[in-house]
């Protein structure tokens, strides 16, 4: 490879439209502002300047209309499970869910007694990536939001499936 | 005023109710009949030389169902004689279908009162008469059961969701092509 140097006259970008989206999408996720137990603390100092999730493009949006993300942080009650579907129905698609902590998982230490917990937040919602922990640390929490960028850059939507189909059945037979 | 001065003060006001002084214990209490404890409280209350202005808490007891019996413990302090009083009261217990036990309410005399007892109902099934307000204070308004009462069995659903751990997810499986 020739040395050359960037002047960025003329530059091109070769890409296809997925993988554009794609990275659009992982670049900006805007998780949905709330939290419901001490995960939020954690997740909390996530965001704040120790741990900056921002350099990945996350920031919380105060409003379920304008979020691609809902970090479930904490015990998910049965009085909470209503408000959470719902908060999950508001929010526009492609939405994710990451679930933090083990009571969001499975409902950690009130698997058997806590009569008001629901024993894990994939019960009322799909659940994208769990993080383990009790509560997990920030770290844990970035590990979460990588897997689910991994997640994004392989999706595979911009082709409907039905176009897939319809472009195989459309293939000439092939004569022999 | 020491606890038996207090105690003598009260038995000889309500020589009516069967009052008594449990005193076995390091926090002395004063057992006292549930249908007499409004009348108690607000003598208490009123009294000139007693005036115990402040209910620090209420707390509610079931003994299970070898003894029988439920319990309420009122800690009430007077703040300017610098007095403590612990008030129990002990009650038998209802059985499952049958309507729950009743104490007279004290929220007209300690407004704080009126959220300690619809904290006793919701998680004891405890009723308060002449309680103006008896709802349930945590648990949503449409919860079966009164959960701390040692005869209380989880429901199986609550709006659809499955209860118990092992009664595993109700959810439907996604059509997201990329959950397994």
């Amino acid at each position: 490879m020739s040395e050359r140097i960037k002047t960025g006259d003329g530059g091109i970008i070769l890409t296809n439209a997925e993988d554009l989206m794609n990275w659009a999408r992982l670049s900006s996720l805007w998780p949905m502002g709330f939290g419901l137990a001490c995960c939020a603390i954690e997740m909390m100092a996530t965001y704040a300047a120790n741990y900056d999730l921002e350099r990945f493009g996350i920031m919380p949006r105060p409003s379920p209309r304008q979020s691609d993300v809902m970090i479930v942080a904490g015990t998910v009650t049965f009085k909470m499970a209503d408000r959470i579907r719902r908060l999950y129905e508001q929010m526009p698609e492609p939405r994710y869910v990451i679930s933090m902590g083990s009571c969001s998982n499975c409902g950690g230490p009130y698997w058997e007694h806590g009569y008001h917990v629901v024993k894990g937040v994939d019960r009322i919602i799909p659940v994208d990536v769990y993080v383990p922990g009790c509560p997990p640390r920030p770290e844990a929490l970035i590990g979460g939001f990588m897997k689910l960028q991994e997640k994004i850059r392989g999706k595979r939507e911009a082709v409907p499936e039905l176009f897939l189909e319809m472009e195989a059945a459309n293939q000439p037979a092939v004569l022999s | 005023m020491t606890f038996q001065e207090i105690t003598d003060t009260v038995t000889s006001q309500f020589p009516e109710h069967a009052i008594s002084a449990d005193t076995k214990n390091p926090q002395p209490a004063l057992i006292v009949p549930a249908q007499g404890i409004a009348d108690i409280c607000r003598f208490l209350h009123e009294d000139e030389r007693l005036y115990f202005d402040y209910l620090a808490c209420i707390t509610a007891i079931d003994n299970g169902a070898t003894a029988d019996t439920m319990e309420l413990i009122y800690n009430l302090t007077s703040i300017p004689y610098g007095l403590d009083l612990t008030l129990k009261t002990i009650f038998p217990r209802n059985t499952a279908e049958a309507t729950l036990p009743s104490v007279p309410t004290v929220s007209h005399i300690w407004r704080t009162a009126d959220w300690h007892e619809r904290e006793a109902y919701d998680l004891m099934g405890i009723a308060f008469e002449g309680h103006p307000d008896l709802r349930r204070i945590l648990l949503p308004e449409d919860w079966e059961g009164h959960p701390l009462r040692k005869d209380y069995d989880a429901q199986e659903r609550y709006h659809g969701i499955y209860v118990r751990y092992e009664d595993g997810p109700t959810l439907e499986p996604s059509d997201d092509p990329d959950r397994v």
